[in-house]
């Protein structure tokens, strides 16, 4: 772990120092950082309740700066759990601690993010941030600021209110340096799209020029949630095994391997023990570095584990992605909407679900400018930056060969794929975008072909309807000009009716697709 | 005679219109009974067109079709029918002549029924042939002019403002133009005994200027390369209501033998017409065998004219034992000539010996 590597400087200076590798590393892209990592841990907190969230995220303006950028107060508030009081401090003001050090799918990992906004803040503006939270007692506020070089909190104020109400939730208040108007789009693009990924949740947004966004619930059913699980041997390292054998009470390897990692049973632990060249009886306190380093590197190699328990992740479920992407896609009835979820998987011995969808129609055609459009999220987070480096990328360009399934290069088409897992594969520490692991890029792979399966369907369909009414279209055209000059050329004085000879061409047309008033050009 | 001639005509005219009427009325009638309208006519595809040799010309089979307004593929040619159905009867009624370029640009600005090009509109007016079994002269529509007549025949005209005006195909030395009103009107009167068809405008002037017409007694006929229908009806009127032998005088090549025999045995592109063929017509030269008899300067057969000439070999209407031997002969000596090789014997040498000599040995 990083801390014991820096140990000469606090985490709070070290991430004072490299805040990029947060996301704080320019003004406009600090203002979208902040944000997300505060609406993140509201979710997280509303989902720990499992009650569907209720955000209000309002950003205000304070005034200028001389280099053009602005300071604005921040305020996000919550219905979640609530941090109780005599968490607040340190929660909030000392980085790496929190609630989330279990190994399940969280959207965070460390309580980190939450604090270096804070941090951020501070640095920028030297101002404290204000803290209200209640889990259903008293309500506590803190006005705080951080201690950097010893990271530690200093409270500067704390207030005990009644909560008549009984009131659960946070509301975070803080002051940052940012510059609005240049992540204005990004930050609707990430609300939206946090929005269609947490179709339960409703989130309000007030912005700098006072215009109001609605990200409306459209469902109170959530996702179940995860169960915590022991480490799976192959993903588990040299650091974190010799650490629970540090803390075990168990007093042989043998039973100390079946009872801190997943899938191991009795027979499995001595054939393991006995490849890696370990006496079942050893103590694990006893191991040599050695030992360790090959007990970690035969299991990573050790074919014999069960395959890694998927119950601690929590995908969001075909139903719930259909309502969340409908709603904010404002897909209608005839548009096309496929989702896949795929079977639980594993890479490198941490278990993942891949869920994709594929949308397509006159809605889609009318907000693209035609081709795919891809939207990505890992553990219901969407990831906003470089796009194109990213293995969802990499599936939708390179090894799907969208001609097979209908798709041409300027068909609009949204192209949506959820990674969830313990450990995202992500590429970089800035978290923007997941790394073709053969196992991850395969399942991606597998979960749009099978998506695309369903639109081909759909584009021929659609294809086929078009021309039928290109055939109606053709009757409409001439049939009149014949009933016209058959009439002149005979000396007739009524034009006959055609509108038998239409009605008989169009029963052709199925009553079903009649109603669909125009049909979507397939180019 | 002249009344009798105009009455003639009239009754030609309403005929032809009501012909198109009846078109008009059975269509008409079909949609009222809520059927999708369909008309039956023979087919023109190529395997249905077949050599007749009672007939001694092309005729189409016995296949039919039906250009039906139920299929997605027909009901636009199918409206353009019926519309070029009404033009042709407003032109007949308004006693108005067309080219067929200008029904073409007629239909232009008629949304969904203009044609894409001109032989679009020209291969629905040869439908409406075959649908009436009528020539499109009947219903005023005509190709574009280029042939010529001259000599001794006395027409009445039938076109408006020229109707009973008469006129002899002598009164100008250039030839009179064979169009509408020529090909419209009667022929009253000869004195010729015979017609001499000639495919080039050249030997056609040669011809007038040496008063061939009156050495030869001859009504002389410029095709203009391969005739056109209207001229070809011409040639047939006077082969079988005057009785007038027709000789036939073209390039020693397979293009000009194969003008002779479209004059002869008429073209698969006209099987569903008659009255266009000439069975009777004599093709007089330049054959093979002139070549060689009379020593004529050659050009070499083109691989295009050798690969003609055995094309026209396997044709059904050359297979009388004068085309087989003068064909046989090209592909020998690898030859052709023209009409004007004979001037190498000085300008008159055709007028004076060949064609004397020529027509001699036929009749």
């Amino acid at each position: 772990m990083t801390e014991l590597e820096y140990q000469a400087i606090s985490p709070s200076d070290f991430f004072y120092r490299n805040r990029e590798i947060a996301g704080f590393s320019n003004p406009s892209r600090a203002i979208y950082a902040a944000v997300r990592e505060l609406l993140e841990n509201s979710l997280d907190a509303c989902e720990a309740r499992r009650i569907p969230p209720n955000i209000y995220l309002r950003i205000t303006e304070v005034a200028p700066t001389e280099s053009g950028t602005s300071i604005y107060t921040l305020r996000i508030e919550d219905n979640g759990t609530g941090v109780p009081s005599a968490h607040i401090p340190r929660c909030f003001g000392q980085v790496f601690y929190g609630s989330k050090y279990e190994l399940r799918q969280a959207r965070g990992t460390f309580g980190l993010g939450g604090t270096i906004t804070i941090l951020y803040g501070q640095i920028t503006t030297h101002k404290p941030v204000w803290i209200t939270s209640s889990t259903g007692g008293e309500i506590h506020e803190y006005e705080m600021m951080i201690d950097i070089e010893h990271n530690r909190p200093v409270i500067m104020k704390h207030a005990v209110g009644e909560n008549k109400r009984e009131w659960k939730g946070t509301v975070v208040e803080l002051q940052l340096e940012g510059d609005y108007s240049r992540s204005m789009y990004r930050l609707y693009e990430y609300l939206k799209q946090t929005a269609m990924v947490n179709p339960y949740a409703d989130i309000t947004f007030v912005d700098p020029k006072g215009r109001l966004y609605l990200f409306k619930r459209a469902t109170d059913q959530m996702p179940p949630p995860p169960n915590p699980v022991k480490p799976h041997p192959h993903g588990i390292d040299v650091e974190t095994f010799r650490r629970l054998a540090s803390v075990t009470k168990v007093k042989n390897i043998k039973t100390f391997m079946m009872e801190n990692f997943q899938g191991i049973s009795r027979t499995t632990a001595d054939k393991f023990l006995e490849a890696a060249n370990v006496n079942g009886k050893t103590n694990p306190k006893t191991l040599s570095p050695d030992d360790i380093v090959r007990l970690v590197r035969t299991a990573r190699d050790f074919n014999e584990f069960k395959r890694p328990d998927p119950s601690c992740l929590s995908p969001i479920g075909e139903e719930l992605l259909e309502t969340g992407m409908r709603k904010e896609l404002g897909l209608s009835e005839s548009d096309f909407l496929k989702v896949v979820q795929r079977k639980p998987a594993t890479y490198l011995g941490f278990p993942f679900i891949i869920e994709a969808a594929i949308a397509h129609g006159r809605s889609i055609a009318r907000q693209t400018k035609g081709g795919i459009t891809i939207y990505r999220f890992a553990n219901r987070i969407p990831l906003l930056f470089d796009e194109s480096s990213g293995v969802v990328w990499k599936v939708v360009n390179k090894l799907i060969n969208w001609g097979t399934y209908k798709v041409s290069s300027d068909t609009p088409l949204v192209a949506v794929v959820h990674v969830c897992s313990t450990k995202i594969p992500y590429k970089t520490v800035g978290k923007e975008y997941i790394a073709d692991q053969p196992e991850v890029e395969k399942e991606i792979t597998n979960a749009l072909r099978n998506a695309a399966r369903s639109l081909r369907l759909y584009i021929s369909r659609s294809i086929r309807l078009a021309k039928e009414k290109r055939r109606l279209n053709i009757f409409e055209k001439f049939l009149p000009k014949i009933a016209e000059f058959s009439t002149k050329l005979s000396d007739q004085r009524e034009i006959p009716d055609i509108q038998p000879l239409l009605e008989v061409v169009s029963t052709s047309i199925p009553d079903v697709e009649k109603k669909i008033s125009e049909v979507p050009q397939i180019v | 005679m002249s009344e009798k001639l105009m009455r003639e005509a009239d009754r030609q005219r309403e005929s032809v219109e009501l012909y198109l009427k009846q078109l008009g009325n059975i269509v008409y009638e079909q949609i009222q009974n809520r059927e999708f309208p369909w008309i039956m006519m023979q087919s023109r595809s190529t395997d249905n067109i077949v050599y007749d040799p009672d007939l001694r010309q092309y005729v189409l089979g016995d296949r039919t079709i039906r250009r039906h307004s139920r299929n997605i593929r027909h009901i636009r040619p199918f409206t353009q029918l019926v519309w070029t159905a009404w033009f042709a009867r407003e032109l007949l009624r308004l006693r108005k002549t067309s080219t067929l370029r200008e029904v073409y640009y007629s239909a232009r600005g008629q949304r969904d029924i203009e044609f894409k090009n001109q032989s679009e509109s020209d291969n629905i007016i040869t439908d409406l042939e075959t649908a009436l079994n009528k020539p499109r002269e009947n219903f005023n529509i005509f190709p574009e002019e280029r042939s010529a007549i001259f000599g001794d025949l006395t027409i009445e005209y039938t076109v408006p403002g020229y109707e009973g005006r008469r006129m002899n195909l002598t009164d100008h030395p250039d030839g009179v133009m064979i169009g509408p009103a020529l090909t419209s009107s009667k022929f009253v009167e000869t004195s010729a005994d015979k017609v001499l068809v000639i495919e080039k405008g050249a030997m056609f002037t040669r011809l007038v200027e040496e008063k061939a017409h009156e050495r030869f007694n001859a009504i002389l006929v410029h095709t203009a390369g391969q005739s056109p229908r209207s001229t070809r009806g011409i040639i047939h009127r006077l082969n079988r209501d005057h009785d007038l032998p027709v000789y036939i005088f073209t390039d020693g090549d397979p293009w000009g033998v194969h003008i002779a025999m479209v004059i002869i045995s008429g073209s698969a592109n006209a099987a569903h017409l008659r009255g266009l063929a000439t069975p009777e017509a004599k093709w007089i030269g330049v054959w093979a065998t002139d070549i060689i008899d009379y020593k004529l300067p050659t050009e070499n057969l083109t691989d295009y004219d050798v690969k003609r000439l055995k094309e026209l070999k396997d044709d059904p209407r050359y297979r009388d034992d004068l085309w087989h031997k003068e064909i046989d002969v090209f592909l020998k000596i690898g030859k052709k000539a023209e009409l004007e090789a004979f001037s190498r014997y000085g300008l008159t040498y055709i007028v004076d010996d060949y064609l004397p000599a020529k027509l001699e040995s036929i009749s």
